[in-house]
């Protein structure tokens, strides 16, 4: 019954890795072209990282050390599960510090720290084409962006600014690679965007169930689509996270009771948490003489 | 003081705990075996071979049994097995003119070379709960026909004769047959892969579609032509060998429907084809593929595309259960950092709204 | 018989780890063109195929793979005769039908535009060409500019194909279409994908 059923080493076949590392090349090669790929079944299901763990486990080796995210954080249910699943699979070094990694993970959320050369930031993608929703069909949406026919993009945008005053996009906001791709950064909230220009680290973006591939090199001009009188903005908050006292951080709103009490956090938990043991205190922080008690 | 809640490791490992401990359900009951589940529970793991796109009913049995009966589950389970699979060839397409026959109906000639026969079948059963099968009685063992050597030739080669029914499909010259697992799919597909998308689509998503073009969307005016039930068997051509190798029989449905057709231009009024195959016995399955295949001909047949049935990239990006399950339950994962930012955003301009009209209020009060 | 033990030998030691090492430097080199990135020699084929160039190939190629190699790769069966045993890949005649090139003889390899540019729709569906090249410490210097690199960076890769600097232009101009470039020296690989402008010689 042992006989019944057997993976390979590090789930993928090597023959779906190399599928996998051709499509990676050629990504990095067109910055913003989403590469289609096979993407495999996975032992996860589509919709939950299947695009991000088949390009992590095209990457990976046993010099790594990997980090998984979900919305900022490394203990949601997602994110422990992935990153159990490499531990397991490939037997590879984890971290929850982002500095110390040289893979990183993610769902929803760049790290606040600033990344470095020689880091790969690895995004799970649910619907890897900016356009999707303006045009549901991928032949024509192929074809507007052979064509580099993004007028209906910016229509889209500017309606929301007729309509609201401001562009109602707040998260999954396009960019535009090299001034030639129109890209779909995944479902980060638009207060990542500038993460993603120029950064020294390597972006891979895979989507699984859509079977695309996609990159932006190090050093890689990313710019989110605004007007001239209406300028790209990112969220602010008014106020600082309630455990480390930092400012501009993405903060997630923590419900407190059900009379309208909340407070704000740090989304990025080991940022946070880094703040934290140098000293840092938000107003609702634990003490730390007192939590030891 | 606030202190996050930690701990999602545990949480995870606990709850998969008490899914082990559900699935067993009451220990007085002896557990399930896989041999009951591939004997008993045969059109179930037939749907889960033929979903999977994988033939090993044993493996599908386990599948089954893991999911709990959840067939979905199940096709997913074996799917994620499959993919690690090493490839070491293609077939050679196998031929069901030469099946060995358990069930063959037409719905088009009353009787025909090789005859009718109706097989294993739900049809003509009352649908009248049995409390005998409560327990378990003892079986009579069924009459069976004595094989002949002689083959049924299909009700299409039939028809073919006198140029009634169009040929068997034809890939352009040079090409090669597909393969959606190996290649990602690129719109508009040729016929091969299209087939192939649907032998693995889902059985109620497909057998909706085709429910449809029968209520006059993209209405196609069928005749079940041939339905055949039975194992086949499967031949690789070996590079050292020069006769093809078999590897063995795999029981399976083939449908085909024939359609009316007016003729255009270049072809004369003749009937056309929708083709159904799948693994295992499940006639629901093959003819709604046959009736979707049939629909999603339109572009090639030069026919109007008006439904949803004959739309290729709806129907193929929307007919894998493993895909659409696992982005429909996605939304269970954390949402939260999106969430917040829709958040932030309604409160703006719920701030935005409440001031313009307070300012129109002050305005039409000093009016 | 030595040509055909030597077409089944070589190969890598550890096909799972040894190709993902390669990767990572090739994964490296393409996101940091013209950044020299150190490979090891992990597979020992026949001439004219050199370490590294042949451990590329034991990466990235398998059936799925269609590759054309230049006359002095081809024509040596013991060469393709280890390139198919190793990678099963499937040879092309058309340097415009292959995903992949293999070139041993830089200075009479065919222009860029003889290999596949890809469409505007598909514009992945290009070549990839691999140069065997002597070195990185050529006495012509590149100054390159684009993705992946900060500022400037120096190139000074041993040879280039003839006419490179306006070869290299037309095919940056047709991005996104184009083909992207793998060197592969001894010890050592870099990269240029299309994306990569070449700023001017320097002497």
């Amino acid at each position: 019954m042992t006989e019944l059923a057997t993976y390979n080493f590090a789930y993928l076949d090597e023959q779906t890795k190399r599928m996998i590392r051709r499509a990676i090349l050629k990504a990095i090669a067109i910055p913003g072209y989403q590469v289609p790929f096979a993407s495999r079944e996975m032992p996860m299901p589509y919709g939950w990282g299947t695009g991000g763990v088949q390009v992590t486990a095209a990457v990976i080796g046993p010099k790594d050390t990997l980090k998984v995210i979900d919305q900022g954080a490394d203990d949601t249910t997602n994110a422990v599960s992935i990153r159990a699943f490499f531990q397991k699979t490939a037997n590879v070094r984890v971290t929850t510090r982002t500095a110390e990694a040289t893979i990183i993970q993610t769902r929803h959320r760049i790290p606040e720290a600033a990344l470095q050369t020689g880091q790969i930031l690895v995004y799970q993608v649910p619907i890897p084409e900016p356009l999707r929703f303006l045009e549901p069909r991928e032949t024509e949406t192929r074809k507007m962006h052979a064509l580099e026919e993004y007028g209906l993009m910016h229509v889209k945008l500017y309606e929301d600014i007729a309509r609201h005053g401001h562009i109602a996009t707040t998260y999954a906001y396009p960019v535009k690679v090299e001034g030639r791709y129109v890209m779909d950064p995944s479902p980060t909230p638009k207060f990542d965007n500038p993460k993603m220009h120029n950064s020294p680290a390597l972006q891979l973006f895979g989507a699984g169930r859509e079977k695309r591939i996609y990159a932006i090199p190090p050093y890689t001009e990313v710019v989110s689509l605004d007007f001239e009188d209406h300028p790209f903005e990112i969220q602010t908050f008014s106020q600082p996270c309630a455990l480390c006292g930092a400012k501009g951080s993405y903060l997630d709103e923590v419900i407190l009771d059900d009379k309208g009490g909340s407070m704000f956090v740090c989304s990025d938990t080991d940022f946070c948490e880094v703040r934290q043991e140098k000293g840092h205190r938000g107003h609702l922080a634990a003490n730390p003489a007192e939590a030891a008690e | 003081m606030y202190v996050a809640v930690k701990g999602g490791e545990a949480a995870i490992r606990n709850a998969h705990k008490l899914l082990a401990d559900r699935r067993r359900g009451d220990r007085s009951v002896p557990a399930i075996r896989l041999d009951q589940i591939v004997e008993q529970l045969a059109l179930g793991v037939d749907r889960v071979m033929a979903e999977g796109s994988l033939y090993d009913a044993e493996l599908a049995a386990l599948a089954v049994k893991q999911a709990r009966g959840d067939m979905i589950e199940a096709i997913f389970l074996v799917r994620a097995y499959r993919t690690t699979l090493p490839r070491f060839g293609y077939t050679k397409p196998v031929e069901t003119g030469r099946m060995a026959i358990e069930r063959r109906i037409s719905a088009t000639f009353k009787d025909l070379p090789g005859g009718q026969l109706l097989g294993p079948t739900f049809d003509y059963t009352h649908r009248l709960l049995d409390p005998e099968l409560a327990d378990d009685a003892p079986v009579e063992a069924a009459d069976r026909r004595i094989e002949t050597a002689e083959q049924t030739p299909r009700v299409t080669d039939i028809l073919s004769h006198d140029g009634m029914i169009e040929a068997d499909g034809e890939l352009p010259e040079g090409s090669e047959t597909g393969d959606l697992t190996r290649e990602p799919l690129s719109f508009p597909l040729e016929r091969d892969l299209r087939l192939q998308a649907l032998a693995r689509g889902d059985e109620g998503f497909l057998l909706g579609l085709a429910y449809s073009t029968q209520r006059g969307y993209a209405r196609s005016h069928p005749f079940a032509g041939e339905i055949r039930i039975g194992e086949v068997e499967v031949e690789l051509d070996v590079a050292e060998l020069d006769f093809p190798l078999t590897l063995g029989r795999i029981r399976v449905t083939e449908c085909q429907m024939v359609n009316q057709f007016k003729g255009s231009s270049k072809q004369p009024p003749q009937f056309t084809r929708g083709y159904g195959l799948v693994f295992g016995q499940s006639e629901r399955k093959s003819m709604s593929m046959a009736l979707c295949d049939r629909a999603l001909r339109a572009r090639e047949l030069g026919e109007d595309i008006t439904a949803a049935a004959q739309d290729e990239e709806f129907v193929i990006s929307h007919s894998d259960n493993v895909q659409s399950t696992g982005f429909v339950e996605h939304l269970k994962l954390p949402h939260y950092v999106d969430f917040q930012a829709e958040l932030d955003l309604v409160r703006r301009m719920r701030a935005e709204h409440e001031r313009a009209s307070q300012t129109s209020d002050t305005q039409e009060a000093a009016e | 018989m030595r040509a055909a033990t030597q077409v089944f030998e070589g190969g890598f030691s550890d096909a799972v780890l040894n190709s993902q090492e390669v990767f990572r430097a090739l994964m490296d080199a393409m996101a940091n063109p013209g950044l020299v990135i150190p490979v090891r020699d992990l597979v020992n084929a026949p001439a004219p195929l050199q370490p590294v160039m042949a451990a590329i190939a034991a990466t990235l190629f398998d059936h799925d793979a269609t590759v054309w190699c230049d006359k002095a790769i081809a024509g040596s069966d013991a060469a393709t005769g280890w390139l198919k045993f190793q990678t099963g890949l499937e040879l092309t005649s058309t340097p415009s039908d292959a995903q992949f090139a293999l070139i041993r003889d830089v200075d009479t390899m065919p222009s860029f535009e003889a290999f596949a540019k890809g469409t505007s729709e598909y514009p992945d569906r290009s070549t990839t060409i691999i140069l065997q090249v002597a070195g990185f410490d050529g006495a012509e210097v590149l100054t390159l500019q684009g993705p992946g690199i900060e500022h400037t960076r120096s190139f000074a890769p041993s040879r280039l194909p003839k006419l490179f600097i306006d070869q290299w232009a037309a095919n940056r101009a047709a991005f996104p279409r184009g083909v992207d470039l793998i060197l592969a020296g001894k010890g050592a690989l870099a990269a240029l994908p299309r994306t990569t402008r070449v700023l001017k010689r320097e002497a």
